[in-house]
Formats: structure tokens, sequence, C-alpha cells
């Protein structure tokens, strides 16, 4: 039933991406295939996949610091990414999309792996606090990253990788979110190991996990989902934190049995906010990013007041 | 049996553990006493391979565990440690199923479905099998963690503290429990306890270890271990070892 559900809902969200946009595909002024192949295909599956690896990146952060209240945009790592692509820039500005995409990964991964030192010395009791740390410490490396790039005049870039949005998606220039679908796989074959990671360090070294090593894998995944979206598309906030929550309370913890779901479901999401952004002022755009900004934001709300903690449950 | 040679630990400069030397014997129930900060809990990790000795060596049923690798380390010892519940919507059985992942790593044979009903039956978890953890109470939810522990099926299990903040009834059953597995037969687990409730400590074990200041008082049978005497030393507070309607109890004087 909820494999149908979804699978029906995601293709009639295709269906409308593909139909919806500013030129009329009926009315023979566009060549219809040429305008369906080169923007509106690559701009649905840009956001499918950006709204996947996003959300899956989010469970990842979550498992791996026990904290359902994280997701990558509180742990500094899409601000890192662009310190590495503002760094790449900087020195050799005509280097190829794959070496922006290694530099903008190394630098998330990095700075991943500093929230999840500082993760280590915040005290658990309150779940609250662990994001508040990670917005301040994001909040720290987006103002370096911006003075840099005001010193050396590259705004223009960095307003580019903060607002995510489609309308500039093409053939031939979003190929690189592809490789989320690879890194989607890989995480698959890794998701037990994950969700043990969740147990906590002591348990998950009790079972034989290589905790350190698994980790290291979680991060490298997360980092690498975050650089590929950072450089294609932008980066947009609150897909990681709100469709993991919304998966765990209806379906629970379990990551390899829910996988495909939040997957599934952080494409939809995003493809639903694109899809929002185009009709709401047409033919004008607004990013898919501020979109699901106002919807995320609610859903953040809702989660955090609507429904009680069980009686005797610390998060 | 565990043999502990010569064991210290210190971490950031502070020594944990000094000059542990002892052997606890593989049948029965053996219980690790002593005060708050004795190093119970790192006494523990040690035996079950999460913390590498400073100094000295464990050996279990012969093996070195600081130096086994991890998966052959976690198909002989279980380790249930203190800690928050984590993954509040687990479900009881997806939990205890990961107690078998050292033996299939993922990909679960039609053996490791039957242990881990086992360990659900072992510990009348079938009526909450498909509950999810956050809406257990506590006793039911550490149950759920000692079975977990138990499908393990490693021939060694180490709990620290599992009875915390357990009413009466949930403590003994969970002790009951154990107390029964550690007994001799051909699926007996050696078991070792970290145990703050001494009544539960008089009533349940065979073996006693007893810790003060990271040092070991004493490692001996429990008749010989748990006395008036012993115990008011240990924890500096009169304590009295008696016997009421034929079971034996220990008291705060």
């Amino acid at each position: 039933m909820v494999r149908l559900a979804s699978a029906v809902g995601l293709l009639g969200l295709i269906a409308a991406s593909l139909m919806i946009g500013a030129a009329d595909l009926k009315s023979g002024s566009v060549d219809a295939d040429l305008l369906v192949w080169v923007s509106r295909i690559p701009r649905t599956a840009a956001a499918l996949l950006a709204g996947a690896g996003l959300a899956l990146a989010g469970s990842v952060v979550q498992l791996a610091v026990q904290n359902r209240l994280v997701e990558p945009g509180l742990t500094g790592t899409p601000e890192a990414a662009m310190a590495g692509l503002l760094a790449i820039t900087l020195i050799a500005p005509g280097a190829p999309l794959m070496l922006k995409m290694l530099a903008a990964s190394i630098a998330a991964m990095a700075g991943t792996a500093g929230f999840l030192i500082l993760a280590r010395h915040v005290p658990r009791q309150d779940p609250m606090l662990l994001p508040l740390v990670g917005l301040i410490y994001a909040g720290i490396l987006g103002a370096g990253v911006t003075w840099v790039a005001w010193t050396t005049d590259l705004m223009q870039y960095l307003g580019v990788w903060q607002a995510g949005e489609f309308s500039g998606v093409l053939r031939g220039r979003y190929e690189l979110l592809w490789l989320i679908a690879a890194l989607a796989g890989l995480l698959y074959l890794l998701a037990d190991r994950i969700t043990i990671l969740g147990l906590g360090e002591d348990r998950a070294r009790s079972l034989g996990l290589n905790a350190r090593q698994t980790m290291l894998a979680g991060l490298a995944i997360v980092a690498a989902t975050v650089a590929a979206v950072v450089v294609t598309v932008g980066t947009l906030p609150f897909v990681g934190l709100v469709v993991p929550n919304i998966i765990s309370r209806w379906r629970g913890d379990n990551l390899r049995r829910n996988l495909p779901l939040i997957a599934v479901s952080g494409g939809a999401v995003v493809l639903a906010a694109d899809l929002i952004g185009r009709v709401i002022r047409w033919p004008y755009e607004i990013p898919a990013g501020t979109v699901f900004a106002v919807i995320g934001a609610g859903l953040f709300l809702w989660l955090l007041y609507a429904a009680p903690r069980p009686a005797g449950q610390n998060g | 049996m565990i043999r502990i040679e010569n064991l210290d630990l210190t971490l950031d400069g502070a020594p944990i553990l000094q000059g542990i030397d002892t052997e606890i014997p593989a049948s029965g129930l053996t219980a690790v006493i002593g005060p708050n900060g004795a190093g119970k809990s790192s006494l523990l990790h040690c035996l079950a391979g999460l913390v590498r000795p400073t100094q000295g060596r464990v050996l279990i049923d012969g093996i070195d565990i600081p130096a086994a690798k991890p998966a052959e380390r976690a198909r002989r010892v279980a380790l249930l440690s203190q800690g928050s519940p984590a993954l509040p919507r687990l479900t009881v059985a997806e939990l205890v199923g990961f107690g078998r992942w050292p033996h299939h790593q993922g990909r679960p044979s039609s053996e490791d479905h039957r242990l881990v009903q086992a360990s659900i039956d072992c510990f009348d978890l079938d009526p909450l099998a498909h509950r999810r953890l956050e809406t257990l109470s506590g006793g039911q939810r550490q149950r759920a963690f000692v079975a977990m522990a138990h499908a393990q099926t490693t021939p060694w299990m180490l709990l620290d503290e599992p009875l915390a903040a357990l009413d009466p009834r949930y403590a003994r059953d969970i002790m009951d429990r154990l107390c029964t597995l550690s007994r001799p037969g051909p699926e007996a687990r050696s078991i070792v306890v970290v145990l703050h409730d001494l009544a539960m400590a008089v009533r349940c074990a065979d073996w006693v270890v007893s810790l003060k200041d990271g040092r070991l008082v004493q490692s001996a049978p429990r008749a010989e271990a748990l006395t008036s005497r012993n115990l008011s030393d240990l924890f500096e507070a009169e304590i009295l070892v008696d016997e009421v309607q034929g079971r034996p109890v220990a008291v705060l004087a």
C-alpha cells in the first residue's frame, strides 16, 4: 500500500514537473521535444536527486550523533563545501567541475568532522543543545566564507551556492547529481551499520562494529552528497531535517527498511517545492530553497511541538 | 574463565584501575560490587575489550581480548553498557535482532531468526515484540536490551548495572532470569554483572569481585565475600548480612 501510494504520488509530481513551466508545450511556439529533453527532464531529475540525497544525508547525520534534531545544514557541511569551492575558485578559476566537486567534498568532510568532534563535548541531556551548537558552528563557518567572498569579489558565486534553485538546470550541467544515486546505493549496503551506530558507540562496538570506520564512511557519503548539491543547484535547508523525522515517526528507526522511502520522500518534497515555486507567480519563479524554507520551517515547528514525546523518553 | 593479569588503566592521566589481578570462574553469576567511582564500569569495559588497558592482559577462555578482532570479540563477549536509550522508534524485535549482527553482518539466516525469537521468548517479550521502545516502560525496555545481549549468544555476558532505576519487581525478574541462564546446562552463559543493589548480589551471585578506589579488594565465592564485615569495610557504612525466612539478605544497619 505504502509503496503503491508513494509510487503514484511521485509519478504525478514528475508528470506535473514535465508539463509545467513558463513555456506552454502545446502552443507550437517552442520545440516541445527539445525543451523537455534539455530543460524539464534534467530539472525534474535534479530536484529528485538533490532531495533524496539531502534527506538521506540528514538520516545519516542524525544516527551518527544520536540526535534527531540535526541535519547537514546544522553541521556546517554546506558552508564548509562553499569554503572548498571558494578556495578552488581562487586558486584555479578554470578548474573542471570534477576538481571543484572534489575540493567541495573534502572541505565538507573536514567541516562535518569538526562538528562531530564538537558534538562529543556537548552534553546530551537536552536534545535542543546540539542543533543550537550546530547553528552557531555553521554560522561561524558561513561568516568566514562570506568575508572571504566579499574581499575577493566572489559574492555572486556565493549567492548561487546558498539559494537552492533549479531554474538554471540544463542538460550537461546537473549530471554530477547522479553521484547521489550511487551514494544512496552504497548507503543501503551500510544501512545496518549506521543504524547500529545510532544505538551509541559502546553498544555498536560491543556488537563488533568498527564504529570509527563506519562513522568515517557515513561522513564521506554525507559530505559528497552535500557537496554535489551545493555545486550543482545550491543548498536547500530543512530537507534533511524534516523528511527523516517524518519517516522515523511513521515507520520507525531502522535505516535499511526506510531508506527507499526516505529517498523517495526527499525527492518528492523538493520537486513539489520546485513546482510550487514555478506556478506561484507564473511566469516568474521563486527558488525551491526559498519555498521549502517556508514549508520546512513550519513542519519543523510542528515536529517540535505538535506530537508530545512519550513519558520517560528523553530523545 | 576470565583471567585478569596485572591490569592498570589510566585515563587522561588519572589512574582508574590499578594492579587488578584475579580470575573469574566461567560457571555461574559473578557480581562486581563497590562504592561509586570504584572502577566497576571501567573494569567491565576492559573485559569486553572496548577499553584497552594501559598495562596488563585480559584473557577470556584463553583469548587475549583487547588484541582480538572486533568481530571475533563480539562472538565471545556481549556487553550491555549503561547509557541513554537511543533509537526509541526501533521495535523490540528489531533491537533484539541487532544482537545477531556479529554473526551475520547483515544477512540473517533462518537460524538467526530462530535465535532472536528464542531471546525474545526467554525474556517474556513476545507480546511486546512489535512495539516500539518508546512505548515501553523502563523495565520492559531494559529487558529488551538484555535480550539483545542474550541474542548475541556469546559464552560471556557482561552487564553494567542492568537494574539501574528499575522497580524491585522488574529488577528481580531480570536478575532471576540471569540466574537461571547462568546455571549449568547446554545453553549456560557465564554472566558478570555490576550491581549496586547488595540485596540482589546476596540473592543471586555465585562469585563476587569487590573493587574500591580502582583496586581489587576481594575476588571470592559469595559466602566468603559477602559478610557483614567485608561489606561494611567496602562501603564504609555498617551493613548487616543475615537470613530472613531462610534467604540471605543485606541491610543497612
